[in-house]
């Protein structure tokens, strides 16, 4: 049929059009190392003693020698085989650096996430069917309060009322075993997802009241269908594009807000690693980080367009063009 | 007893200078069609919106409309849904903004069937099929399957038509059908909506701006003016000898269909608005009969006049003039 | 200038207090900006203003209650937090001040020129932008920081660039709106120079909606550099911050002595919300949607 094989280019043209911004953003992420002032192999081992075989692998994996374009091809093929070069800190690769950090920043993106869509877009939605009485204020009062509520804000009144005060949960540290890191991850969730909470709430609570005016829900209220079951089939279905998006846009800040609030809690993750990173002058892994929250970005957001025909046909017939 | 009936209706909303119906008294009998005409802001859509139990927020109200039986004002939700479910469907003016645009047209054919009478999935497509080839789609299958957007105008009013059938409702009101469809189109859709009515023997209340296309397609005609009936009578009388002013005027200010164009006039001045209110005709301001000391002091009654029913303090003695 | 010249719409003229009245708005609104121009007071006189030097630490009292010495107490250095609090207030919005103003000169020099351009300029550069949207401030600011170093420059010029997008989209979208309304065109054909009717005859007409969101970006840009701080990486001791008093005052929350951070936080989420009300309430008058 035409229209799949349209939607097929189309979709072809978007994951074209990511692996070009990968490209590109890999590139500036890549030559930012020449923004640094001095000579960027003594950059890197900066404070350090490096050992001649650490040397020899930056000059390996950075080719100083090399012209620019080749340095960088060198670099993103290494970068693209999961080669980010050798952190001088843990004297260990930087992906094995990484690789043992990942599992407690993803379960903590993974529990605000879940936070973020559950609380969020409820908050959301009863905001807008309850507009103009005391629940509704209250939705946009916790809004308002909620997005200026910065995650160290929130871990401090968290750690020092949940924690220490009622001694609810842990206010440090990642745990062990799962049901361990899942009470100790509940607060810093919490902490992350305020500010993004309330954003999706905004969008969702004003993408209702969007949709409710539309004519047809009055029609299908009309046609005798029970209101639950217009609010759910006609007015939050058709609110999801927005939502989508916004959930889309919001995933950049949460992932450097990790850094936040792994710091303010203790907690051994990737966030935290940055900051200490960033600290004690170990560039390669926070050159990595960055190219892997960028790209992340990059990829859910592509990932969003590519569903976003599902949730309005009408894209898919403008070509994909949005 | 009529199938729809309103009696004495009137709709105050707040802050409003006068009420958008005062004492609106229509009636619809099973198996005939009914014209409501009017300008824009008439009140004839929230006329027709009553009769599904669609007020506007805020709205306070007085007089009833009864559908087949069922007294609308003031009634519980369930008596209410009992008239949208099974008694009577609207057709609204736009398509495009009347049927979801992310939903199939399937969906909006089947939804009430499946989540209100609780209808398999297979029946309900069955069903959905019949009603778009009574409609006069081309390909019931394949429409089935499409999104709104994928359907013109026309198209999609048919299946805005098809899916005011499914509940098999008894009265159809139509809200200026084919206002937002082009001109040929409009043919059609009324086409349709006259066979339609004739062979399931529906009630039919057309609301339009459009005093020929009342005449074309109904049997009784009803002139709605600032929220009022003016004048009332059959299609046949109306159209030979407009009784009412205002009445006369609609038929000045739209082309003839048949025979020679002749100028047209148009009514001078605007229609009256919400914030304004007037002791006397609400139309006197725009009337070229209009008595100063008559016209501008109580609002005119509908009475009789020979068949039909006017409401004007001259009814009687401009008769001959508006014949001319 | 001749009766026949046309005129871009201007806004009314204004004085500060017509102003307040005329904002419109409820109590809130009234409230926050009150709020934004005692905090613009309080960081203009802070030297005057500080009761104690918050840089002398004062280790006989430490992370002491309130008292008459120290009316929000002392942190665990034993500098007092009230004093603190003011001087950290110039260094708290001086920060953010620049970026907003580096990022709006920024945005409207992109945006327009893009707008005024159009064809593949403006699409090369809206692609720029796009790439540009997936660096979050934060995360450019600590590349900045690893890049040149702790301190305020280099995480400010970064989040200069890291919101310059969002201005930048703006503008250009309101630019090529106006650009194609009759008194540009009127003004071009009486001579005067495209960059003359961009900057002086188009770019007053925007303003007010520009000005709009760089006061929400001012929060935002405040929460960033308070998190960089916070994180150690901003403005260092014993430079007063409240990032980065929250950062020293977060170890006694464990020992149940959250005041010295409480407070500097408590500073934090005020302005953050004042800034939001009034950028978000001048937004919505501008673009006609008084609620």
């Amino acid at each position: 049929m035409t229209s799949v094989r349209a939607a097929a280019r189309s979709a072809l043209c978007r994951l074209l059009g990511m692996a070009v911004t990968l490209l590109v953003t890999s590139f500036l992420v890549f030559s930012s190392l020449y923004l640094a002032p001095g000579d960027p192999a003594a950059f890197l081992v900066r404070g350090r003693s490096p050992s001649p075989d650490e040397l020899a692998a930056i000059r390996q994996q950075y080719g100083f020698n090399d012209p620019f374009p080749v340095r960088y091809w060198h670099w993103l093929d290494g970068v693209l085989h999961g080669d980010f070069g050798r952190s001088y800190l843990f004297h260990q690769s930087v992906a094995s650096v990484l690789w043992s950090r990942l599992p407690a920043t993803l379960l903590l993106v993974g529990v605000s996430t879940l936070m973020i869509a559950v609380v969020g877009v409820g908050a959301g939605i009863v905001g807008a069917l309850r507009r103009g009485t005391r629940t509704g204020s209250a939705v946009l009062l916790m809004v308002t309060v909620g997005a200026a509520v910065p995650s160290f804000v929130a871990a401090i009144v968290l750690r020092s009322v949940l924690g220490v005060k009622l001694g609810w949960f842990p206010t440090i540290g990642n745990g062990t075993g799962f049901v361990d890191q899942l009470h100790h991850v509940v607060l810093p969730a919490i902490a992350l997802s305020v500010t993004f909470m309330a954003l999706v709430t905004r969008v969702t609570r004003s993408a209702m009241l969007d949709e409710l005016r539309r004519e047809h829900v009055e029609v299908a209220l009309s046609r005798g269908m029970p209101r639950g079951a217009v609010i759910r089939r006609h007015v939050l279905r058709n609110a999801l594009g927005p939502i989508v998006t916004v959930c889309g846009l919001l995933v950049s800040g949460m992932l450097v807000s990790t850094a936040i609030v792994e710091t303010a809690f203790g907690m051994s993750g990737v966030g935290s690693l940055l900051v200490q990173c960033v600290d004690e002058l170990d560039f390669q892994v926070v050159q990595a980080i960055v190219l892997l929250v960028v790209a992340a970005f990059v990829v859910v957001n592509t990932a969003v367009d590519l569903v976003y025909p599902l949730i309005d046909p009408r894209v898919r017939a403008a070509g994909g063009a949005r | 007893m009529p199938l729809l009936s309103y009696e004495d209706l009137s709709v105050l909303l707040p802050g409003m200078a006068r009420p958008v119906l005062d004492g609106v008294s229509l009636s619809v009998a099973a198996g005939e069609a009914v014209a409501l005409v009017g300008e824009s802001g008439s009140g004839k859509s929230v006329t027709a919106r009553a009769a599904l139990g669609l007020l506007p927020p805020g709205a306070t109200t007085a007089g009833q409309v009864t559908v087949d039986g069922c007294a609308l004002i003031g009634a519980d939700p369930a008596t209410v849904r009992a008239v949208r479910t099974g008694k009577a469907s609207m057709i609204f003016q736009d398509p495009r903004a009347a049927i979801n645009p992310v939903r199939r047209i399937g969906d909006f054919l089947t939804e009430a069937l499946r989540l209100v009478d609780g209808r398999g999935r297979a029946e309900a497509e069955a069903r959905a099929l019949d009603l778009l080839a009574a409609v006069g789609l081309p390909d019931p299958p394949r429409h089935l399957r499409q999104y709104p957007h994928q359907l013109s105008g026309g198209m999609l009013q048919r299946v805005m038509i098809a899916g005011a059938l499914t509940a098999d409702p008894r009265l159809l009101l139509c809200d200026e059908p084919t206002t937002a469809l082009d001109v040929t189109t409009q043919a059609e859709i009324m086409a349709v909506l006259r066979a339609l009515q004739q062979d399931r023997g529906l009630g039919l209340l057309l609301i339009t701006h459009d005093l020929d296309l009342a005449a074309a397609g109904c049997d009784r005609i009803y002139v709605m003016y600032a929220g009022r009936i003016v004048e009332t009578a059959t299609a046949a009388e109306l159209l030979a000898t407009p009784r009412h002013p205002y009445t006369a005027g609609l038929l000045g200010s739209s082309p003839p269909l048949h025979g020679a164009p002749e100028r047209l006039t148009p009514i001078p001045g605007v229609p009256m608005g919400l914030l304004e209110s007037a002791p006397g005709c609400a139309f006197a301001a725009r009337c070229r009969f209009a008595r100063p000391g008559l016209c501008d002091q109580s609002p005119p009654e509908l009475a009789p006049v020979g068949e039909r029913l006017v409401a004007c303090h001259l009814a009687d003695s401009i008769l001959s003039e508006v014949d001319r | 200038m001749s009766a026949l010249s046309p005129t871009a719409p201007r806004s009314p003229a204004r004085g500060p207090l017509t102003w307040l009245r005329r904002l419109g708005g409820g109590a809130l609104l009234k409230v926050c900006v009150l709020l934004l121009a005692l905090f613009v007071l309080v960081a203009l006189l802070a030297p005057w203003l500080a009761p104690q030097d918050p840089t002398f630490g004062d280790f006989a009292s430490t992370l002491a209650g309130p008292s008459a010495g120290h009316w929000l107490g002392t942190d665990k250095g034993g500098h007092d937090t009230f004093s603190a609090l003011i001087e950290g207030t110039r260094t708290s919005l001086v920060g953010p001040l620049a970026v907003v103003v580096f990022c709006t000169v920024l945005g409207i020099a992109v945006g327009l020129f893009s707008a005024w351009r159009g064809g593949w300029i403006d699409t090369v550069l809206g692609r720029v932008l796009d790439i540009l949207f997936a660096f979050p401030a934060l995360l450019l600011a600590i590349l900045a920081v690893a890049l040149f170093g702790k301190g305020l420059t280099a995480p400010v010029l970064a989040m200069a660039v890291a919101y310059t997008p969002y201005t930048a989209r703006l503008v250009r979208g309101l630019a090529a709106q106006e650009k194609v309304r009759p008194y540009v065109a009127a003004y071009q054909v009486q001579g005067h120079s495209a960059v003359f009717v961009a900057l002086r005859r188009l770019l007053p007409t925007i303003m007010p909606t520009v000005l709009a969101q760089s006061t929400v970006n001012f929060g935002y840009a405040l929460l960033d550099l308070a998190a960089l701080s916070f994180l150690g990486l901003g403005v260092q001791p014993p430079t007063p911050d409240w990032g980065a008093m929250i950062n020293q005052g977060q170890a006694a929350v464990l020992d149940g002595q959250p005041l010295s951070a409480i407070v500097p936080a408590v500073a934090v989420v005020l302005v953050v919300v004042a800034f939001n009300v009034v950028g978000e309430h001048l937004g919505d008058r501008l673009a006609g949607r008084e609620s």
